[in-house]
């Protein structure tokens, strides 16, 4: 019996029992030099041969399984599609009238669903828990912070959240499930490429549509690093869950509101898109600027599958978007609702010099935030709503409610009942001095501020790095602050 | 009023209606969700992007990992568990990639969950309408495993396009089993559980199609390196791909070689490479 050494050379009997007890000795480098050594050998070519061969096998092994049809070419329905959809003339247009689309059957659908929920949330319940803590002899404290904090913070995320959810997220599922996302992708490729962006960073765009934190870890589609964190960083300007609901309402109350009734529907969608699109401009803005500044480089091509079109599974998509989108969102918004609730309450009754915290902190806020053509509300509840954006409004209310004494409140301070209506909602926040520019520069300021805390999270697990994360954070909020102050003096100059 | 097709057939079960029904399931399978405590054997699911890995997963499983009609979607591994003929599986969707080859994460995630998270079978999805460019990933899989199960997915939509596949002779040829299915419409997934049991449990053993490199000098410089693998890391089971990768350049294999990671292949059952935590 004779063994081959490592180098070739023959072994005597001796060295056998030499190398059985030693056992081989093949290192790691001695493998990494022959390797390196045969790679020269082997050539430049070697890689190319190897793709080369691949799809020949596969070709052939294609072919062989593979009875193509033997008709001519018929009417191919999703090519036809593809030519309008795609196409540079109708591509955009179609893209913003199905979105607008969207968001009309949203915001039409949702405001009578929304105002069963809050006047039996807020209506029935709300005053029932209280007597029910009465008569069980709660004392006024526990019930306040429960009821009046905990409960009704909790109560307005559902009414207000739930209904718009429910119609918004399986419209867009059946969209996405039909196969028109890689669609919109391929429309802004040439957008992303002209920013020195990833075209891919379309398709994590479309996932910061639903949830940014999960759009952060979608860029893991983008191979270069460059373009990766640039589709990090710009993700925020994607609107996500837990603005959707503010847009829509703000949009509702103070856009829809200028026109007749009947129109009032559509111009309120068109103000939600109109943000949504400022946002995709953000994007391609920021990415421009990144990446001729701090992310410096060459774009990357790709090839973006276009999928066949595909009839929706209708009855699948409804369940699934609702269990998956709605309620988690929604469970989401309410975990993070309860304890804001208590906190609001806490801030709204706890006194110090006969004065609720609240009020010294909104009246410390106040300044800042009418600079910025909003208040101190706003910018107080945006402190508040740092881990999830969906309690901005149920904050927003509560406070308001609070420091005014608008119309429909109770006794206890920062209670609000009785809000069965967007009118109501309007008169609340018309005594706690908004105009139309405070609901503008509310949406602004929705589209363009720091990530909420779990996004940011996201980022620092994703990229790595601190600096970037920071970059995300802040660069956002600064612009948002920049946006809404430039939009409030222009505004008032123009004395609107 | 003359009679219709229908009307003049004598009415009779369709057999074919009972397998597009989610509560047929002859082959006792029971959906675990996320339960998939003591498993017996660990599936894979790989394919290139949106040929319906996720949709076949849940199927299996019973959960709702998300699924849409786009490329991307799936960028981490999700996991799920289901008992079937007794055995219970723990089924990992991996992202769906074009090759094993490239360095974007994805890839990497779904390349080292097959080589270094040595599933018991790894189910190739490939997309029936395309199966050309859909047999590049599953040669590739073919090369670094021989336990693995060819899904022939969206054959309704093959169907519908006039074309034709012959799943025998594929899997004459690739050395597999070749199930064709409509996950969508649940249509062949008894099949699919039968084969990857078949493959789990030994019952069959693969003698998988291996792309022979027609560049000269390439098999002589494999063999040597194959031959110092296997001294260096004894029960490497894939010495002659990481071989290939070698005289390639990749840098991970390259990494893996160096650190030692590649020898506990040969030792150790399971070794999850997390990429991504």
């Amino acid at each position: 019996m004779s063994v081959l050494a490592t180098d070739g050379r023959q072994l005597s009997t001796g060295d056998e029992r030499r190398l059985v007890t030693d056992g081989p000795r093949v290192t790691p480098d001695d493998i990494l030099q022959t390797a390196a050594r045969l790679r020269r050998e082997v050539g430049q070519g070697f890689h190319e041969q190897l793709m080369a061969d691949m799809y020949a096998d596969a070709a052939q092994l294609a072919g062989r399984a593979v009875t193509q049809p033997g008709e001519a070419q018929r009417f191919d329905l999703d090519r036809a599609i593809d030519r309008i959809v795609t196409s540079r003339l109708w591509g955009f247009p179609l893209m913003i009238l199905l979105f607008t689309l969207v968001f009309w059957i949203t915001i039409a659908g949702a405001n009578i669903p929304s105002q069963w929920l809050s006047s039996l949330l807020i209506g029935v319940v709300y005053p029932w828990l209280n007597s029910a803590a009465a008569a069980i002899g709660v004392p006024g404290w526990l019930s306040g912070l429960l009821i009046d904090g905990v409960y009704l913070a909790t109560a307005w995320v559902v009414s207000v959240m739930l209904p718009p959810m429910a119609i918004f997220f399986p419209l867009f599922t059946l969209l996405e499930d039909f196969g028109y996302l890689p669609r919109v992708a391929f429309n802004l490729d040439n957008a992303f490429r002209k920013s020195g962006a990833h075209g891919k960073q379309a398709l994590s765009m479309m996932m910061g549509f639903g949830c940014n934190a999960a759009g952060v870890v979608a860029t893991r589609v983008i191979d270069s690093p460059r373009e990766r964190i640039i589709a990090m960083i710009t993700n925020n300007f994607a609107l996500c869950n837990g603005r959707w609901p503010t847009q829509i309402l703000i949009a509702t109350i103070f856009i829809g509101g200028l026109v007749p009734a009947w129109l009032a529907g559509f111009v309120s969608a068109a103000a939600v898109v109109s943000i949504a699109v400022l946002g995709v401009a953000f994007t391609f803005g920021v990415s421009w600027f990144l990446s001729r500044t701090m992310l410096r480089g060459e774009v990357s091509t790709f090839s973006l599958e276009l999928p066949p079109y595909r009839p929706p599974r209708i009855r699948q998509t409804i369940v699934t978007s609702l269990i998956d989108r709605t309620i988690y969102v929604l469970w989401r918004a309410v975990v993070f609702a309860a304890p804001a609730g208590a906190v609001i309450w806490l801030i709204a009754n706890v006194t110090i010099a006969g004065q609720p915290i609240a009020v010294y902190l909104v009246n410390f806020l106040n300044p800042f935030g009418l600079l910025l053509g909003l208040n101190g509300v706003i910018l107080l509840a945006y402190v508040v709503a740092i881990p999830a954006n969906e309690i901005v409004i149920p904050t927003v209310l509560m406070l308001t409610v609070l420091l005014t004494g608008a119309s429909g409140i109770d006794s206890g301070a920062g209670v609000l009942v009785q809000t069965n209506s967007n009118a109501t909602i309007l008169s609340v926040l018309g005594a706690g001095g908004w105009t139309l520019l405070t609901g503008v520069n509310l949406m602004l300021f929705s589209l363009l501020h720091n990530p909420c805390s779990t996004t940011i999270y996201t980022i620092y697990k994703e990229s790595g790095s601190k600096k970037w994360t920071a970059v995300a954070a802040l660069l956002p909020l600064a612009m948002g602050l920049i946006v809404t102050f430039v939009v409030a003096q222009v505004w008032r100059l123009v004395g609107i | 009023m003359t009679p219709t097709t229908s009307d003049r057939q004598p009415p009779m079960i369709d057999a074919s209606a009972c397998a597009g029904c989610p509560m047929h399931n002859p082959g006792q399978l029971q959906r675990l969700g996320v339960d998939m405590t003591d498993w017996d054997y660990v599936i894979a699911l790989a394919g290139n992007p949106n040929v319906g890995k996720s949709t076949v997963f849940n199927a299996l499983t019973g959960l709702r990992q998300h699924t849409g009609n786009w490329p991307g979607k799936t960028v981490t591994r999700a996991e799920g568990g289901f008992v079937y003929d007794g055995a219970r599986y723990k089924i990992v969707d991996l992202p769906g990639t074009y090759s094993l080859l490239s360095t974007s994460l994805d890839e990497q995630v779904a390349r080292d969950f097959i080589l270094f998270g040595r599933p018991d079978v790894t189910i190739v999805v490939v997309d029936a309408t395309r199966l050309e460019r859909n047999l590049n990933l599953a040669l590739q899989v073919l090369a670094i495993t021989d336990r693995a199960v060819i899904c022939l997915n969206l054959v309704d939509e093959a169907e519908r396009s006039g074309l034709l596949v012959d799943d025998r002779r594929l899997a004459r040829d690739l050395g597999v089993p070749v199930v064709p299915t409509a996950a969508r419409q649940n249509r062949g997934l008894d099949e699919l559980l039968a084969a990857v049991n078949e493959v789990a449990t030994g019952r069959f053993v693969g003698r998988p199609h291996r792309v022979q490199s027609q560049a000269a000098g390439v098999g002589r410089a494999v063999d040597e390196l194959t031959a110092q693998l296997a001294t260096a890391f004894p029960g490497l089971p894939n010495a002659r791909w990481v071989a290939l990768r070698l005289l390639d350049g990749d840098e991970s294999i390259i990494r893996a070689v160096r650190s030692g990671e590649l020898g506990e292949l040969g030792h150790q059952e399971q070794i999850m490479l997390e990429v991504v935590r």
